[in-house]
């Protein structure tokens, strides 16, 4: 399908019209490239499957993945030995769906698994019956939530109805300081833009921000888009994709792959493209941020004081056992998180460990990292970086999704205070009366090492 | 799936902005394969209520409500559809909020359920409506007519896509809607993979 040479075509519009089926009622039918079905719904939807009489389309695009059920300790019992797990087993093996099984080298978190392994490539369609789905726009695939039943219809058709959704361009200019990371960029922006501009959305990121961060950093991004409420989320594929997505398992290999290139080279926005709203947020002199309240919006400069609200926003801070006027640089906690499908690539576990060399977590702080993936927990161990971890006194668990949703981890009590890497502040998210401050991996870290929230950045010079 | 037409009674008032999946569906009440939905739905919040002030759900008058009235973004965050089915298993057909988020939206659809969305005037209007009568009396939801009735006569009229209502009308099943086009289906994924021969098999 060609762009209406009149006003040019955005890149979403590009890969949407690339995968239109047709059109029905104000919604479009896509065509789905790549379904992944994560072991919390794997079994009740192929269950379902069976019931209703309904094959799987294309087993081939398929993916199984044991990831928010994977016990991150074995302490509590052999690893894998959960319900979910079995019946994730059991139900990809019926189905002769492939499945990344716990303590295989591909397992991981989807969001984390997919990409990394060359699987959400470029120009691509996604689906996930996970929200976070979108992260994959990192890499320039197109990524889209839906429910388990949804998921049926989408294995047994290879399609999806989907209204097309408002587009925004949301610009970044600056570059990142030292000690930022992607996490504080994207935590600003969902403080600047809130709850409501984005909600149903599809995002483009672009901007001089985006053009200079790597791919896992762009993955961050598009991850927290989904806390914007967007639809979906995209950075435009570039050099810098190319050259991350080279030689992954599963990526297009000599001649296919400069067949890849020439395709993907044309996944921007063209010049006259419209978008429904453009938004411009100057990160220059960003300073590292942190959550407040019980919504990633609820966020402020590391530096800064709890807003001093007058309306519902007060029921956070009241959750969270802040006063308003107060700073948090200083307040105790009393465990640190590093890892999910936000934060848990190994660009955030370095960042993680610049700050933790030679340093050991505080008295009375638990603090747990785990790795995104099986690669990444490969990749990090080669570089030394789980020595680090480990010598700090960090907790090194297994790939999965952990503690972000309170599930396959470790329990937190009540009124315990967490620095987080997660992408959700959601009250009871990380347990009942858990307080979650949400940070990149370096205010986690520095938070460990000093047992109060603190700002990472004297931590990292000359790091 | 389900069908929906009309569905009269009370119609319980939850008027908070953004309720996220964690709030309707804690994971805590989730660790089986088979949880107990009723009991996981809003589980959290019902649990910290006392027996004086207990939660609107179990308040008497709305132990049997089929309609919930919310605020903005109702159902953000986790895709999580187990949220549609506690609301279902407490018997709840039909929910009017402000806004949905879009993935929860589609899940009520997929399970009979109803999300109405009135705009903003009227769902002020309505929602006075809600908290005065406060559970005492029956309000009736017609998707025939595509109206809310309030018990004293009062009627809301709502906008519905012409599909999503026919499937809710008659229980159509998705997966068969979709297959009359199958012919497009099969001819856009061989043009798919005419261009993008780099979708590689995931179980070679």
């Amino acid at each position: 399908m060609k762009a209406d040479p009149n006003h040019g075509a955005t890149l979403f519009d590009k890969i949407w019209a690339r995968h239109a089926v047709t059109q029905e009622d104000g919604k479009t039918l896509l065509y789905i490239d790549r379904v992944v079905v994560d072991d919390v719904r794997a079994s009740q939807v192929l269950k379902n499957m069976e019931r209703r009489g309904l094959a799987i389309r294309r087993p081939d695009l398929a993916v199984v993945v044991q990831d928010h059920s994977v016990p991150s300790f074995a302490t509590n019992g052999v690893l894998g030995g959960s319900a979910f797990l079995d019946a994730t087993r059991v139900a990809a093996r019926r189905h002769g769906l492939r499945l990344f099984d716990v303590g295989e080298a591909e397992q991981g978190i989807s969001h984390v698994v997919m990409p990394e392994l060359g699987l959400a490539l470029p120009g691509s369609t996604y689906v996930c019956v996970d929200s976070h789905s979108p992260t994959v726009g990192g890499a320039g695939a197109l990524g889209l939530a839906c429910g388990s039943t949804e998921l049926e219809h989408v294995l047994a058709t290879q399609t999806m109805w989907v209204r097309k959704p408002r587009q925004i361009r949301i610009r970044l200019d600056g570059e990142l300081a030292a000690g930022l990371s992607a996490k504080d960029v994207i935590l600003h922006v969902l403080g600047e833009v809130g709850l409501e501009t984005a909600r149903g959305a599809a995002i483009e990121f672009a901007g001089t921000m985006i053009d200079s961060l790597s791919v896992e950093e762009r993955l961050t991004i598009c991850n927290m888009a989904v806390e914007l409420g967007a639809r979906t989320a995209l950075v435009a594929p570039d050099e810098v994709t190319f050259a991350w997505l080279a030689s992954r398992r599963f990526a297009p290999q000599a001649d296919v792959w400069r067949q890849a290139l020439g395709a993907w080279e044309v996944l921007r926005s063209d010049d006259e493209a419209r978008f429904d709203a453009d938004i411009a947020i100057d990160c220059r002199g960003l300073e590292p941020q942190i959550t407040w309240g019980t919504t990633p919006a609820q966020v402020m400069p590391i530096t800064g004081r709890v807003p001093d609200m007058a309306d519902a926003s007060r029921a956070g801070v009241t959750y969270m056992g802040l006063d308003p006027g107060e700073r948090l640089i200083g307040r105790k906690i009393d465990r640190v998180f590093i890892g999910s499908c936000t934060n848990a690539r190994l660009s955030d576990l370095e960042s993680a460990a610049q700050v933790l060399a030679g340093r050991k977590v505080a008295a009375g702080v638990k603090a747990v990292v785990v790795p995104g993936s099986r690669g990444v927990a490969r990749e990090a161990e080669a570089r030394g970086l789980r020595d680090i971890f480990l010598a700090a006194g960090f907790l090194w668990g297994e790939p999965g999704c952990s503690m972000c949703a309170g599930g396959g981890g470790e329990t937190v009590a009540a009124g315990e205070r967490i620095v987080s890497t997660t992408n959700r502040n959601f009250e009871g998210r990380q347990g009942t009366g858990v307080r979650t401050h949400l940070a990149s991996p370096a205010t986690a870290a520095a938070a460990a090492v000093r047992g109060e929230i603190c700002d990472p950045r004297p931590f990292m010079q000359g790091g | 799936m389900e069908k929906f037409s009309q569905v009269r009674g009370a119609a319980a008032p939850l008027l908070l902005d953004n309720v996220n999946t964690d709030q309707i569906t804690p994971v805590v009440f989730m660790r089986s394969l088979e949880p107990d939905y009723e009991k996981a739905l809003f589980g959290r919040w019902r649990l910290a209520a006392s027996e004086a002030e207990p939660f609107v759900l179990d308040r008497p008058h709305f132990k049997r409500a089929p309609i919930l009235v919310a605020g903005a973004n109702f159902g953000c965050g986790s895709a999580r559809e187990v949220a549609v089915w506690a609301l279902v298993a407490h018997g709840i057909r039909c929910i009017v909020a402000r806004s949905f988020s879009e993935v929860f939206r589609e899940s009520t659809l997929k399970n009979g359920v109803l999300p109405i969305c009135l705009g903003v005037a009227d769902q002020s209007a309505f929602e006075q409506k809600v908290v005065a009568v406060d559970g005492q009396a029956a309000f009736e939801v017609d998707l025939v007519a595509q109206t809310i009735t309030c018990p004293d006569g009062t009627v809301f009229s709502f906008a519905m896509a012409h599909n999503e209502r026919a499937a809710l009308l008659e229980g159509l099943d998705d997966v068969a809607l979709t297959l009359r086009h199958r012919a497009l289906i099969d001819a856009r994924e061989a043009q798919i993979a005419i261009e993008q021969p780099w979708l590689q098999s995931v179980r070679s």
